[in-house]
């Protein structure tokens, strides 16, 4: 199944991809609209390790989800190597944010949690954070890795 | 054909037969619920009092879940006893189904310590189930006047959930800080604080002595009038089933990490148990909802021939109040060396022994607290990581670009 992949020895540290995982998820249609003046609650992170080297960390839509079996509301789930969280159902409670072991799911910024859904879910239809990234260091690939 | 049989039918239930499942297609599934609904998310009943769900979306899953695992729930049955000789299980009304392996998630009941003229009092609730909750929701009215013995997690969310309905509450507790069991005395204040600003009153360090019909005296001598009262003073894992066919039981069922009982072809999961903890290696009750259900699909897996492991569980907790949030986990062993960092909305403190984080305590804000939890959960030696950088803040960039290559150029 395809999966994000980051090449860290291509990432900037622009941060372009949170910007870009912000607005494919703001349901606006103009980007300076969307995010002009406002705290972004991206769904991807840019960190930086202590030799400057930058790479972008989102959900790994891990094989063995421990956000999937400790979600105390049943939103969260796995469907065709997608890990989505039902928004109807989340109470935002944030156990997902205290088992998640990559920092992958975070508050949205209203109290709830949220994690990158591949832009299944909105109108950029394939993750907008590849899309966007000006030198190829985040991709979505098939590697042959196993479910 | 094996014949399964679930007794109990909550999310270590749900567990249980998403773990059979996936290793075997073919055998019979029976539930023996006693509750009459499919299984919910029972810590949400203090979201459906704050109109945040309701019992629709409170299901923990879909619609068809029992019919897409080809699993038949008995809804309204109690089972009375195992017969281990017979592979047996009798049910209240004197039928019995038979078992090939059994798991018992039978959950935990509410503990109610005898005080003087509780009887008295008209209005008097638990906190537990839907059935609870539907009725202290029809005894409650904006005019009430509510008070809660307890204020543990069960307690405070029945206090937040009522909030909006009613007109005044408090809670008391023997113990002298709020949520005792997962905070210190630091934390603690801080989080009675934030209750107290939105207007939750708190008689702590006391117990209840004796009631009057709507009086309460308190055995420090204050008294409180109240309309209705919620007793939330602790649970009990019900162990009897076992216990009464000869298993090992303690305060919970004992199980072990493949989650079997002391007893052959039964196994237990969920807040029924007690297990061992890998934060401070020692066996507990850890009557969390994560940790049900990865028992449940543990013993599902093995009662269906499979090879599964929960072992490294330890307690945890993500609970909020009124938008204020607080992570806990792992536990603070004796000797152990504390990292705090903490403003007047914030505490993070960092329990450290021997090389591991073994536990911490967060409150005000939740970011990326997994990596922490991750930290104790795989007893990380910190020797390995960038420590420094980790206390300050959890983030990737410290565990090492071994670590880093694995989680982010692979598959996890």
């Amino acid at each position: 199944m395809k999966r994000i992949y980051v090449k860290e020895e291509w990432c900037l540290g622009c941060h372009l991809c949170e910007y870009n995982c912000a607005f494919a998820n703001s349901g606006m249609t103009d980007m300076v609209k969307a995010l002009r003046g406002k705290t972004i609650y991206p769904r991807i992170q840019v960190e930086t390790d202590e030799n400057g080297v930058t790479y972008a960390v989102s959900c790994r839509h891990c094989n063995d989800p421990l956000c999937v079996k400790s979600c105390i509301a049943g939103a969260l789930s796995k469907k065709d190597g997608v890990i989505e969280i039902d928004h109807s159902k989340c109470v935002g409670c944030l156990t997902c944010v205290l088992v998640c072991p990559y920092g992958a799911v975070v508050e949205d910024g209203s109290g709830v949690a949220q994690k990158c859904e591949l832009c299944m879910k909105n109108t950029c239809g394939a993750p907008a954070c590849v899309k966007g990234c000006p030198n190829g260091a985040i991709v979505y690939e098939d590697r042959g890795e196993a479910e | 054909m094996k014949k399964y049989v679930i007794i109990g039918n909550g999310v270590a239930a749900a567990g249980c037969i998403e773990g059979i499942r996936s290793a075997d297609a073919e055998g019979s599934i029976t539930v023996i619920s006693a509750e009459s609904y499919p299984v919910y998310c029972r810590p949400l009943i203090s979201y459906y009092l704050e109109n945040k769900t309701d019992l629709q979306r409170m299901n923990y899953r879909g619609e068809s879940f029992y019919a897409d695992h080809n699993a038949a729930v008995l809804y309204g049955k109690n089972a009375a006893e195992i017969r281990t000789d017979a592979k047996q299980i009798i049910l209240d009304d004197g039928s019995s189904i038979a078992y090939d392996a059994l798991c018992c998630c039978t959950g935990s009941s509410p503990f109610v310590p005898p005080m003087q003229g509780l009887d008295t009092v008209e209005k008097k609730f638990s906190f537990m189930t839907i059935d609870d909750t539907l009725a202290l929701e029809k005894a409650v009215t904006p005019e009430s006047r509510v008070l809660i013995i307890g204020a543990g997690l069960i307690g405070l969310k029945c206090a937040e959930g009522l909030h909006d309905r009613v007109r005044s509450i408090t809670v008391c507790d023997l113990a002298p800080r709020v949520l005792s069991s997962i905070l210190d005395d630091r934390c603690a204040a801080m989080m009675q604080k934030h209750l107290e600003d939105h207007g939750i009153s708190f008689i702590l360090g006391t117990s209840a002595k004796e009631f009057q019909g709507g009086h309460a005296v308190m055995q420090n001598g204050t008294e409180v009038d109240f309309d209705v009262l919620v007793l939330a003073v602790g649970v009990r894992a019900n162990t009897a089933l076992v216990k009464n066919a000869g298993g090992n039981v303690g305060r919970g069922i004992a199980v072990d990490d493949a989650c079997r009982t002391s007893l052959p072809d039964i196994y237990a999961a969920g807040d029924c148990t007690e297990y061992h903890d890998i934060s401070s290696d020692s066996v507990k009750v850890m009557a969390l909802m994560p940790n049900a259900y990865m028992q449940g699909r543990t013993a599902g897996v093995n009662m269906a021939g499979g090879e599964a492991a929960f072992d490294n569980a330890i307690p945890m907790n993500s609970i909020g109040f009124f938008g204020f949030h607080c992570h806990t986990a792992g536990s603070q062993p004796e000797g152990c060396e504390m990292y705090e960092e903490a403003d007047e909305n914030h505490i993070k403190r960092l329990f450290v022994k021997d090389d591991r984080l073994t536990g911490f305590m967060i409150l005000g804000t939740m970011h990326r607290t997994g990596i922490y939890t991750a930290l104790i959960r795989n007893q990380t030696p910190l020797s390995s990581v960038d420590f420094d950088r980790l206390r300050i803040e959890p983030q990737l960039a410290a565990m090492g670009s071994a670590y880093r290559d694995k989680v982010l150029k692979g598959a996890v």
